[in-house]
């Protein structure tokens, strides 16, 4: 058995955007702005603050991911917290200035591969699972 | 691909076993003798079903009196889920539209 640290993984997203880093700072922390682009939500930009990611309820999960701020540097870094489904996660915007624009590379660290999230995941989405799963039979055959 | 997976591939290939599989998960514990009703396939074949997921641990039964009955675990289906993937696709779904938002906050 590996110990959880060793075993979480992360998700990595990296893009630069012809855009002053200052407009990006503000796409990620006024409220109306992250609606535009990723959910409704209770943001402030302020260490410590619990706020709330809204979307869509589905069946068997009503859409809220509990989040909190972990750090927030002004136009450098932001992270928070991200649980939802089971999964307890950190989420961290690094911005940097670039000759065109500004990079922002986004980490989503704490995926455990033995966590309830699978099991929840699996259940809320088997449905959609199972449709894959024709194809990749299929595929086998 | 890992043992487990395989065998659950295996397992669910069977349209009559996938079927099963679906209404248990969806309607939750049934017996046997329920599960024969709406199958379409006679009794001993619905048995012999069951088995197969039961080998690839898609389910679990328990004995009540006279019936057996049987039960999914969706949580077996886990290996197979790439969350990491799920959130990948996700993320560069968001920085689409995290692109758009910052061409139109120009105007």
């Amino acid at each position: 058995m590996t110990t959880p640290d060793t075993s979480t993984r992360s998700v990595m997203v990296e893009r630069e955007f012809p855009h002053p880093l200052e407009k990006v700072w503000r796409a990620l922390t006024e409220n109306s702005l992250i609606e535009l682009w990723l959910m409704k939500n209770d943001f402030q930009p302020v260490a410590g603050h619990s706020f709330h990611l809204r979307m869509e309820p589905m069946p068997n999960w009503n859409g809220v991911i509990d989040c909190r701020i972990v750090a927030v540097e002004h136009g450098k870094i932001l992270s928070y917290t991200w649980d939802a489904l089971g999964l307890e996660s950190v989420v961290t915007f690094t911005l940097t200035p670039t000759d065109a624009g500004t990079h922002v590379r986004m980490e989503q660290s704490g995926f455990r591969p033995d966590q309830e999230a699978a099991y929840k995941g699996a259940t809320y989405g088997w449905q959609g699972f199972i449709g894959g799963l024709e194809r990749v039979v299929a595929g086998l055959q | 691909m890992p043992n487990a997976e395989a065998s659950i591939f295996k397992a669910l290939a069977d349209p009559t076993r996938r079927a099963i599989f679906e209404r248990l998960t969806r309607d939750g514990e049934q017996t046997v003798h329920a599960l024969t009703k709406r199958a379409g396939v006679s009794q001993p074949m619905v048995s012999k079903h069951l088995s197969a997921l039961k080998r690839a641990r898609l389910v679990r039964n328990r004995r009540k009196g006279r019936e057996t009955h049987y039960r999914a675990r969706p949580e077996a289906l886990a290996p197979l889920v790439d969350w990491i993937g799920h959130y990948g696709a996700f993320w560069q779904n968001k920085f689409d539209r995290l692109g758009d938002v910052l061409e139109r906050m120009d105007k």
